[in-house]
Parts: C-alpha cells; sequence; structure tokens
C-alpha cells in the first residue's frame, strides 16, 4: 500500500510512527488504515485534492477531534522516544497538545495583546515567573522571525498586526512551549504571496529545532519546503517518499497523475 | 411576453420598479412611527405634567398624604437596593448557566428540552412568578415581604434573559479561537476563564442590564409577594458605625419600589398625586432609559477592544 520511505537519503531518526490509523465521524470512515513515519526534525508534507482526509489526518495528531462528539480514532501514532500511543483512550489529549503545537489555516490570535498571545501556552503550563516568560516570548518571537517587527509594541492588540504577522505571531505562539511536532494546516492559504515567502522561509529555518508536519493545498509550496510528502486519496495513504522522488519520479501513476496536474 | 429592449423601455421599466421602494419605505416608516410617536407622546405627557413636579423635595421627602409633601425617596431606595439584589443572583447564575450550556453541555436532547424550556421561560407572564415566589420565597423559605424576596422574583424574572445573552454571547466567538486555546494544551476551563468570559464579556453585560431595565419596571410579581404601597420609613443601612461595620439587615426589611409608588398615587381620588404619579413615572423612565443607555455605550467600548 505505501511506498517504503527512500533511505538514501539523509536517514533521519524516526519522531513518530502512524500504524493502521482509521478515524471516523460518527459512521463516515475519513481515514482508511493509514501508515506513514514522521521523521525527526524533518518537514513532512501531506498533499492531496481536497475531501482527501489531509487536515483530519493532521488533527489526529493533537487530538483536536476529540473537541467534537461523534469522532472515533482507531490504530496508534507512537510518538518516539517514550514509545506513547497518543490515540490511547488512557492517554490525555492536553498531554498530547502540550507536547505537540498546532498553526492553523486562518490566523487565529486571541484578542489580547501581542506579548500574551505568546505568553499563552506558558501560562496555561502554570508558569508565572516573569523573567521566564519574558525569555520564552522574546525566544519565540526571534524564532518565527517577528522579533524586530514587533519588539517595541508587545503589549498592543494582536488584531492591529497584518495577516502575515498574525499567522508568525501564531506560529510564535506554538513555539513558546517547546513542541516536539508543529503541526501546520494549511498555514498560508489567507495569506497573500509575500507573507507566504516568508512563512515558508520560517517553515525551513524551524526544521532545525522541531518536527514538523504540514498539510498544504499547493504542491509548489510541498515541493519547496518538504523532505518527505505523503499524498493522499479519498482518505488513503496512496504514496510515501522523499519529496523529490515524490515530485519527479512518482512510483504511483495516481500520484503522478495529481503531481502533474492531469487529476485534482 | 417581450421583454424591455430599447433604454426608454427600460427607464420606464425601472422608473416602475422603483415605485414599490417607495411604497415600502412609506409603510415602513409608518409602522416605525407608530411605535416612536407613541412612546414620544406618552413620555412628553408625562414629562409635561410631572416635570414641574421634580425637585429635591421630591427625592428626599417619604410619601405623604398631603400630595404636596409627598416624596419617592423610600421608592428609589427601594427600587435600588431590589436591582441590587437582583443583579447579584441572577448575574451569577445567568452566566454560569448560558457558559455551561455553550460550553459544556453535551448537544443531546436533554439539552435540547432544557434550551427550549429557557427561551418559554422568557416568556412566563410576571404575575406567575409572582405567585411562586408567594410560594416559595416568602412563606416556604420565611423570607417575608421583604427586599431578598422580591431580588430573587425579580432575579427569576430576567434569569432567562441573562442566559440566552451569554449564550448569543459565547456563540459569537469564532471556534477558531477556542481552537488555538485548546491546541496549547488548555483544559475546558482555563479556555472559558481566560477566552470565553472575557470576550463574551460585553454582550453579557448588555443582556444583564436589558434585564435589569426590564426588572425595575416591573410591578406585577412585586405586589403579589405583598411590597407595601406606603413605606414612611428607609431600610436599615448597610453599613454601620460599630463592627462588622457591614448589616444585612435591609435584606429582610419591608420596601416598596418606583412603580408601585406610582400605582398607588394614581389610584388616589387627588388630582395633585396623579401629578407625583407622572412625575415619578418620567424619573423610572429617565432610569430605565439610563440603564438601556449605559448598556449601548458599553457594548460600543468594549467591542472595539474585541476583533476576530
Amino acid at each position: 500500500m505505501v511506498a517504503v520511505p527512500a533511505q538514501e537519503a539523509a536517514p533521519a531518526a524516526l519522531k513518530a510512527e502512524v500504524k493502521g490509523l482509521n478515524f471516523f465521524y460518527g459512521d463516515f470512515q475519513a481515514l482508511k488504515r493509514l501508515d506513514m513515519p514522521v521523521y525527526e526534525k524533518q518537514v513532512t508534507a501531506l498533499i492531496g485534492p481536497s475531501g482527501c482526509g489531509k487536515s483530519t489526518f493532521l488533527r489526529s495528531f493533537n487530538r483536536m477531534h476529540d473537541l467534537y462528539p461523534g469522532n472515533r480514532y482507531e490504530g496508534e501514532i507512537r510518538l518516539h522516544p517514550d514509545n506513547v500511543n497518543v490515540l490511547a483512550a488512557g492517554v490525555d489529549p492536553i498531554e498530547v497538545r502540550m507536547r505537540i503545537s498546532m498553526v492553523f489555516q486562518k490566523p487565529n490570535p486571541f484578542p489580547k495583546s501581542l506579548y500574551e498571545n505568546v505568553a499563552y501556552g506558558l501560562r496555561v503550563r502554570g508558569e508565572s515567573r516573569r523573567v521566564t516568560v519574558n525569555e520564552k516570548v522574546e525566544e519565540a518571537l526571534r524564532n518565527a522571525a517577528l522579533w524586530d517587527e514587533v519588539k517595541d509594541r508587545l503589549q498592543e492588540p494582536a488584531f492591529n498586526l497584518s495577516g502575515g504577522q498574525q499567522q508568525r505571531l501564531c506560529i510564535a505562539r506554538a513555539l513558546a512551549t517547546d513542541p516536539e511536532i508543529l503541526l501546520f494546516d494549511e498555514p498560508t492559504s489567507a495569506l497573500d504571496p509575500i507573507a507566504t515567502a516568508s512563512i515558508e522561509e520560517l517553515i525551513h529555518d524551524l526544521k532545525k529545532k522541531v518536527t514538523i508536519l504540514i498539510v498544504t493545498h499547493n504542491m509548489q509550496q510541498a515541493a519547496r519546503v518538504s523532505d518527505y510528502t505523503a499524498y493522499m486519496y479519498l482518505g488513503e495513504l496512496i504514496e510515501f517518499g522523499v519529496t523529490d522522488e515524490i515530485f519527479i519520479k512518482p512510483k504511483k501513476k495516481q500520484t503522478e497523475d495529481y503531481i502533474t496536474g492531469r487529476f485534482g | 411576453m417581450a421583454y424591455a429592449k430599447d433604454l426608454d423601455e427600460i427607464r420606464a421599466l425601472i422608473a416602475s420598479h422603483k415605485r414599490w421602494d417607495l411604497v415600502f419605505a412609506t409603510v415602513g416608516v409608518i409602522a416605525l412611527m407608530i411605535g416612536v410617536l407613541t412612546f414620544t407622546a406618552l413620555f412628553v405627557d408625562m414629562a409635561i405634567k410631572g416635570v414641574p413636579r421634580l425637585d429635591w423635595d421630591f427625592f428626599t421627602s417619604f410619601p405623604s398624604r398631603r400630595a404636596g409633601q409627598a416624596g419617592i425617596l423610600s421608592a428609589w431606595v427601594g427600587s435600588t437596593l431590589v436591582m441590587l439584589t437582583t443583579a447579584f443572583f441572577a448575574v451569577p447564575l445567568g452566566v454560569a448557566a448560558g457558559l455551561y450550556l455553550e460550553e459544556y453541555a453535551p448537544k443531546n436532547w436533554v439539552t435540547d428540552i432544557i434550551e427550549i424550556n429557557i427561551t418559554n421561560l422568557a416568556g412566563v407572564p410576571s404575575i406567575v412568578y409572582g405567585l411562586l415566589a408567594l410560594g416559595l420565597f416568602v412563606y416556604q423559605f420565611g423570607f417575608g415581604q421583604s427586599i431578598l424576596s422580591a431580588g430573587l422574583t425579580l432575579a427569576l424574572l430576567i434569569l432567562p434573559v441573562v442566559i440566552v445573552a451569554t449564550r448569543e454571547a459565547v456563540r459569537s466567538i469564532p471556534q477558531g479561537i477556542r481552537e488555538g486555546a485548546y491546541a496549547l494544551g488548555a483544559t475546558q476551563w482555563q479556555v472559558c476563564k481566560d477566552h470565553i468570559v472575557p470576550y463574551s464579556f460585553p454582550g453579557i453585560l448588555t443582556g444583564v442590564i436589558i434585564g435589569m431595565a426590564r426588572a425595575i419596571g416591573e410591578t406585577a410579581p412585586i405586589i403579589t409577594i405583598g411590597a407595601l404601597t406606603f413605606i414612611a420609613f428607609l431600610p436599615p443601612a448597610p453599613l454601620k458605625a460599630e463592627p462588622p461595620f457591614i448589616s444585612f439587615e435591609w435584606l429582610t426589611s419591608p420596601f416598596t419600589v418606583m412603580p408601585i409608588q406610582m400605582f398607588n398615587w394614581t389610584s388616589r381620588p387627588e388630582a395633585a398625586f396623579l401629578v407625583n404619579a407622572a412625575a415619578a413615572g418620567f424619573v423610572l423612565v429617565l432610569m430605565t432609559l439610563a440603564m438601556n443607555g449605559l448598556a449601548i455605550y458599553i457594548r460600543f467600548r468594549l467591542r472595539k477592544k474585541i476583533k476576530w
């Protein structure tokens, strides 16, 4: 079903492993027997036509589906090195979300100050030491390439920022708590080309620090930012492999049709 | 049928279509004016009769058998204390209930039935609340014909308003904000206390004030639980010179409120008392308008700070 990842490209350590993942919205099966590795400090892109389940797959990693009734998981997503199955009934989704952060499609800053937005994850974790919070906020904003633009107006409301800056603020917010994996759900689909370029650049820099999974509609984006690519169709994982190979010589006809634009 | 082709025909057609705009606009203005003019006429009539009667003594005098010496001191103090009691009970109960229904309650048929009943409660005649309160608060709980009983009764009365306002305010918060907070590992309570309540605060406050503006004019349930129509003393003061300084004795005190004082005066035969009633009515309407104005102002101020 799934192609073996090409090992000749710099073999990276496993950060997570998806094993036989099925997902159901009520009676509708949205994900079908997915198996996929996630490599540490690499960018993995999930591509495929609308409705193929790539966002659903991404949102399984931090158990976002638990927020709504009638959703059900089967199978495992094992997080390394401690080998915890984040989907297990006994694992608290809040614990999972503290380890795996997420950046959403539409920038969703809280209607609070820039500072409080970035600090919120720390507050949730009970961090109240001013100095520590200040340091973490600055570090996160620097990592999100936003510090120089906002360092003099941290107390201003977040919605004063432009769309691209808001999205980088959301990235800083997700980074402030040192997540093990960062999930991006079409992070540039609401942004203009310049803001998109800056986010892509940022993702490229961030992989030095964190494992990244990104859902994108835009195949050029997947080709530009990712090391590994998974092509999904109708809830199934059609092909997974090193990005260059997926885009240059995909093993499956279906993948090739999608990538060359004959379909999708 | 042929459609209009040349320019003259098109112009004629547009003109004939626009006539309906004019017709509806006229009907709409008339409909609006019926409401606005009725209120204006009532208010102006009351103002003409009552305003000359308004002076400092009117606010600082107790009711009296002599119309010229009668005032609304006990009435406005009573109304204020009853409103405070109402807000004290209605706001936490209503906000908690609304928040629970929106954020916590599972979406099933039990919740649906509760929701429908809350909407229905808002339509129950106020006298029915009065009867309930008479049996429950006055006799069963033994609170007597007191400010506490009145405050609780009016709190029940405006509870549905507060719940509905809370729910609407909570529902207007985009789901993306919730997801953003949950994704950082927040619990449901953290999401509520750090995000949902602060962001829905303007809406909740507006609902509360509108509910209170309704409650301040309520007469029927207050009469039912036995508010006195003639009160020539004030409730015990809430602050005292000797420890423990704060006293809640006023809660159990007999009382009267503005609309009851008005009702009492209008039922007197002497014309001078009708003037008193008009003056009290004028004050009551001003109090209501001031509350509504405050609600609009708060909403305007706070909404500016919160955008999605």
